[in-house]
C-alpha cells in the first residue's frame, strides 16, 4: 500500500544527510566531549560545530544555546529554572507566572506543577482565530511576575502568535520571556533578537533532525537554575555526558532547514493551500479552525461536521494516511484537545477535528492521492454517524423560503 | 468481510482475535485488512489515581492486576496485535463511558439499588458506539471475547442468542440488552469453549497474555469498594456522599436502629447492621422512598415474585404472552425455573417455582428458554419484589 505522511508536527522523518553526519558518532568519534584527549576533543568539536549551526538557525550567539533531550526538557527547565532563580533560596510561593490556554502541555504541565508549589499562574486566553492578545499578557503583568511563557507556532493549529509585540511587553516590566519555538524552528524564520525572548526551546525531531535531542536558547545574563544537576556540562546548564550524535544530528539539521527555508516554506504552503482550499471546496460543511493567514506554512486544521476524528484517523490509515487529530494519550487513544476548546469549539467540534501538517518529504502526487480518498471517506463517516442525516434534513429545509 | 475484535488485554479476547486472524489469513486482500483490533479506553487512569488522593503519576495500586481499562492491559492488546500482525488501535470512549455507565451506576447506588454496570456497558458502550465504531473505519462485523453463542433462524432471520456452552463462564448474562441489529453484526467465537479450551489454544499459539489471570471486579473500581470508589467520584463534582440518617426496621415495623444512608446496604447483606445480639439478622429490602432499611430473618430474605422493567426481547415475545422459563437474577445465580409474563408497559412479571434468595432490585434479571440449551428470550432490571 502506498503511504502518505502528513503528520510532520508529530515528528519528521531524519533526512539521509543528518543521518550521514550522525553516522561518525557511534563507532569511530565516541569520544566523551570533556576528555582531554585526541578523542574527546573530536567530540567536543563536533558538538561546538553543531552549536554554531543551531545558533545560526535562530540568530542566537553560539554560547547561548544548551543542549538538552528534546522540546519538553527545554520547557520544563525555564519554567522551573527562572522561577526557582527568581529568590535566592529558591521559594516558590510569591511569585507570578503567565502562559497560554494552548500552551504544548510540556508548558501547561510545567506550570500547573510549579502552581502546585505555590507559584500564581495566570492562562492567557486566546480568541476564536487561536491568537494570544497582547495587551491581555500586558494586563496581567503584576510586580510578582517573573516569566511569561507563550509558544511561537501552535501545535495542532499552526497559528503563529504575536511574540514581537509580547516580546516588547516583557521588555518595558523587566520580565524573562520564553517561547516554545517547537513547531516553529525549522519551518520558519526564528529570530531571538526580532522576538525578544530571553529563552527559546526547540527540538530537533521537528525538522528531520533525530528524536531525543534538543536545545534550550538562553540570553546571556539569564538568572537560571538548572532543572539536573551533575557535572559541569553546557556551561552548567545541563549536566550530563553529551550525547553526541544527536547533537550533531540536531546541527546538521539545522543547518539544512535554514538553507532552503523560504523556497521550502512557499512550496509547502502552496501544496498545503491546494489540499486546504479543494476540501473546502468540494466537502460540505467542511471549516478551517484558527487563523489562516498568520499560520505556519505546513499545517491546517479542519473540521468536517459530524465527522467522528478518531474514526477518520482509522479509516485514512487504513488507506494509507496517516494525519491526526488531538493528542495522544497515554494508552494510545485520543484525548480532547485543549487547543481546540480554547478557541471556543464545543465538544463534537473538537472530536470531528482533523490536522494535516506537510513537510518536506510531501509531494504534489501525494496530495491529489489524499485528495482522491478523502471525500469517500469523510461520506462514510457521516453515513454511518446517526446525527449527519438529521443535520442535512434541517439545513434543507431551513434553505427553503 | 472486514472484522474488528474488541481486545481488552485479556487471554480470552486475544484467543479471539488469533482464532480470526487464523481464519482470514487464506482470504484473498483487496488492500482493507480482514482482521482489525480494537481496545476501547473507558476510563482515564490519571483521574482515578486523582480521586483516589494520590499524587499524579503514581501507579495506582489494583490496577496492575489486570482489570479492563487498566493501562498494562492497552499494551498487552497492542502485544498481542502485533505478534498477530493485525492493525490495533486504542479508541476513546470515555465521555461515553462516563454518560452511559458510571454516572447511572452512580445514581442508581445512590437511589438504593445494587446495579450491575456491565450489562449498561454492553448495551450502551460495547454494542452500540463500539459497532458504530466499527463501521466508521469500514468493518463490517465485530467479535468479542464473551461466552455466549450467537445463531441466526434461517426460517425467521432472527438472531438467537444462548448461554455458552461453559455454564460456569457463561456470560450472556450481560448481553441480554443486545437488539437484533446488534446482534446481526456480532461475533462471540468462544460460544462453544471452555475457559481451559481457550487457555490451551492460547498457549498453544504462544499468545503472550495466554498465562495471565482473569479479571474479576468491576473495571472502573480497582479497590473493588463501590463506596470508595462513589465517595471519590461524587468529591470530584463537589459532591458529598452524606447519608440522612433513618430507621432501621424489622418486617413488621418495629424500629431497631438508625442508619446513614439506606446505600449502604445490600439486600442479603448480613454484616455490619450496627447492633449486635438475638438471632442474626440480614438486609431484606431498602426503601429509598422512606428511607429505611427493612431488616429479618434469613428465611424472609426467599421472595418468589418480582417484576422486571425496560425488558429487551431477543425472541419475539408479545406482549401478554405467559411462558414457563428459567431465569436468572445475578451473575452466579444458576438459571431457577419460573413462569414469565410479559407486559405491555415493555416490562415483565416473573414467578420462581421455588423462592429465591436476596432478589435485588437494580440487578439484571434475564430470562432464557427452560432447557438445557439456555437460549436468552430477554431481560431487563429488576424493580421490585414481592
Amino acid at each position: 500500500m502506498r503511504r502518505v505522511y502528513l503528520d510532520n508536527n508529530a515528528t519528521t522523518p531524519l533526512a539521509p544527510e543528518v543521518f550521514e553526519a550522525m553516522r561518525p558518532c557511534f563507532i569511530e568519534q565516541f569520544g566523551n566531549a570533556s576528555s582531554i584527549h585526541w578523542f574527546g576533543q573530536q567530540a567536543k568539536a563536533a558538538i561546538e560545530t553543531a552549536r554554531e549551526q543551531v545558533a545560526k538557525l535562530i540568530n542566537a550567539r553560539p554560547n547561548d544555546v544548551a543542549f538538552t533531550s528534546g522540546g519538553t526538557e527545554s520547557d520544563n527547565t525555564s519554567l522551573f529554572g527562572i522561577v526557582e532563580a527568581a529568590q535566592p533560596h529558591g521559594e516558590y510561593s510569591g511569585k507570578h507566572v503567565i502562559v497560554s490556554t494552548i500552551e504544548h502541555p510540556a508548558v501547561l504541565n510545567a506550570a500547573q506543577a510549579i502552581e502546585k508549589r505555590g507559584v500564581k499562574v495566570t492562562y492567557a486566553r486566546v480568541g476564536p482565530d487561536g491568537m494570544v492578545d497582547p495587551a491581555e499578557v500586558k494586563s496581567a503583568i503584576r510586580p510578582e511576575t517573573v516569566l511569561i511563557s507563550i509558544m511561537h507556532a501552535n501545535n495542532e493549529l499552526g497559528v503563529i502568535q504575536p511574540l514581537e509585540e509580547i516580546g516588547r511587553v516583557a521588555r518595558e516590566h523587566d520580565v524573562y520571556f520564553h517561547t516554545d519555538a517547537v513547531q516553529s524552528a525549522g519551518k520558519i524564520p526564528v529570530d531571538v533578537e526580532k522576538l525578544g525572548v530571553d529563552l527559546l526551546s526547540l527540538s530537533a525531531h521537528k525538522f528531520h533532525g533525530p528524536k531525543g535531542t534538543g536545545a534550550l536558547y538562553v540570553r546571556k545574563g539569564t538568572n537560571l537554575r538548572p532543572l539536573l544537576f551533575g557535572g559541569h556540562h553546557e556551561r552548567d546548564r545541563r549536566p550530563g555526558t553529551e550525547n553526541v550524535a544527536g547533537i550533531v544530528g540536531a546541527g546538521k539539521a539545522a543547518e539544512l532547514a535554514q538553507l532552503n527555508l523560504d523556497s521550502e516554506a512557499r512550496r509547502i504552503a502552496a501544496l498545503r493551500d491546494r489540499l486546504e482550499e479543494t476540501i473546502l471546496a468540494n466537502v460540505p460543511q467542511a471549516f478551517t479552525n484558527g487563523d489562516r493567514t498568520r499560520r505556519l506554512p505546513n499545517t491546517c486544521n479542519i473540521r468536517f461536521n459530524h465527522v467522528e476524528g478518531e474514526g477518520f484517523v482509522i479509516a485514512m490509515d487504513l488507506k494509507g494516511i496517516a494525519c491526526s487529530t488531538g493528542a495522544a494519550c497515554a494508552s494510545g487513544s485520543v484525548e480532547p484537545s485543549h487547543v481546540l476548546s480554547a478557541i471556543g469549539l464545543n465538544r463534537d467540534q473538537a472530536r470531528s477535528s482533523i490536522r494535516f501538517s506537510l513537510g518536506r518529504m510531501t509531494t504534489s502526487e501525494e496530495i491529489d492521492l489524499v485528495l482522491e480518498i478523502l471525500p469517500a471517506v469523510v461520506e462514510h463517516l457521516r453515513a454511518v454517524s446517526p446525527h449527519y442525516e438529521k443535520s442535512r434534513q434541517l439545513s434543507v429545509v431551513s434553505s427553503q423560503p | 468481510m472486514t472484522t474488528a475484535v474488541a481486545m481488552s488485554g485479556g487471554v480470552d479476547s486475544s484467543t479471539v482475535a488469533a482464532l480470526l486472524a487464523e481464519n482470514n489469513s487464506n482470504t484473498p486482500t483487496d488492500g482493507a485488512p480482514r482482521l482489525i483490533g480494537l481496545t476501547m479506553q473507558l476510563w482515564n487512569q490519571r483521574r482515578l489515581a486523582r480521586m483516589q488522593g494520590l499524587p499524579e503519576g503514581a501507579s495506582t495500586p489494583g490496577l496492575a492486576s489486570g482489570r479492563c481499562c487498566s493501562l498494562d492491559d492497552a499494551y498487552d492488546a497492542r502485544r498481542v496485535a502485533n505478534f498477530l500482525g493485525i492493525p490495533y488501535y486504542v479508541v476513546n470512549f470515555e465521555s461515553r463511558f462516563e454518560e452511559g455507565v458510571v454516572r447511572p451506576f452512580v445514581e442508581r447506588y445512590l437511589a438504593g439499588e445494587t446495579p450491575i454496570p456491565c450489562s449498561l456497558c454492553n448495551t450502551e458502550v460495547k454494542f452500540s458506539q463500539f459497532i458504530e465504531t466499527a463501521m466508521q473505519i469500514g468493518a463490517e462485523r465485530v467479535a468479542t471475547g464473551h461466552y455466549a453463542r450467537l445463531h441466526r433462524d434461517e426460517r425467521t432471520g432472527r438472531y438467537r442468542l444462548f448461554s455458552g456452552r461453559d455454564h460456569s463462564k457463561d456470560q450472556s448474562y450481560f448481553l441480554f440488552g443486545l437488539t437484533q441489529e446488534q446482534l446481526s453484526r456480532s461475533l462471540f467465537p468462544l460460544g462453544d469453549l471452555r475457559k481451559d479450551e481457550v487457555r490451551s489454544i492460547a498457549r498453544a499459539r504462544l499468545l503472550p497474555v495466554a498465562d495471565k489471570p482473569d479479571s474479576q471486579e468491576i473495571c472502573f473500581v480497582p479497590s473493588g469498594s463501590y463506596r470508595e470508589f462513589i465517595e471519590a467520584y461524587l468529591a470530584e463534582q463537589g459532591r458529598k456522599l452524606e447519608g440522612q440518617a433513618g430507621e432501621v426496621v424489622s418486617t413488621e415495623g418495629e424500629v431497631l436502629a438508625e442508619h446513614q444512608g439506606v446505600y449502604n446496604f445490600t439486600v442479603g447483606q448480613r454484616k455490619g447492621l450496627g447492633f449486635a445480639g438475638g438471632s442474626p439478622l440480614y438486609v431484606i429490602e431498602l426503601d429509598p422512598a422512606h428511607n429505611r432499611v427493612v431488616v429479618g430473618a434469613n428465611e424472609e430474605l426467599f421472595r418468589r415474585r418480582m417484576t422486571v422493567r425496560d425488558v429487551n426481547w431477543i425472541c419475539d415475545i408479545s406482549p401478554g404472552s405467559a411462558f414457563e422459563a428459567r431465569v436468572k437474577i445475578r451473575n452466579r445465580h444458576i438459571p431457577s425455573a419460573a413462569r414469565v409474563e410479559a407486559l405491555p408497559n415493555g416490562g415483565a412479571t416473573v414467578e420462581f417455582e421455588e423462592p429465591q434468595r436476596a432478589i435485588t432490585p437494580g440487578q439484571a434479571a434475564v430470562i432464557y428458554s427452560n432447557d438445557e440449551d439456555l437460549e436468552v428470550i430477554g431481560g431487563g432490571w429488576i424493580s421490585s419484589v414481592a
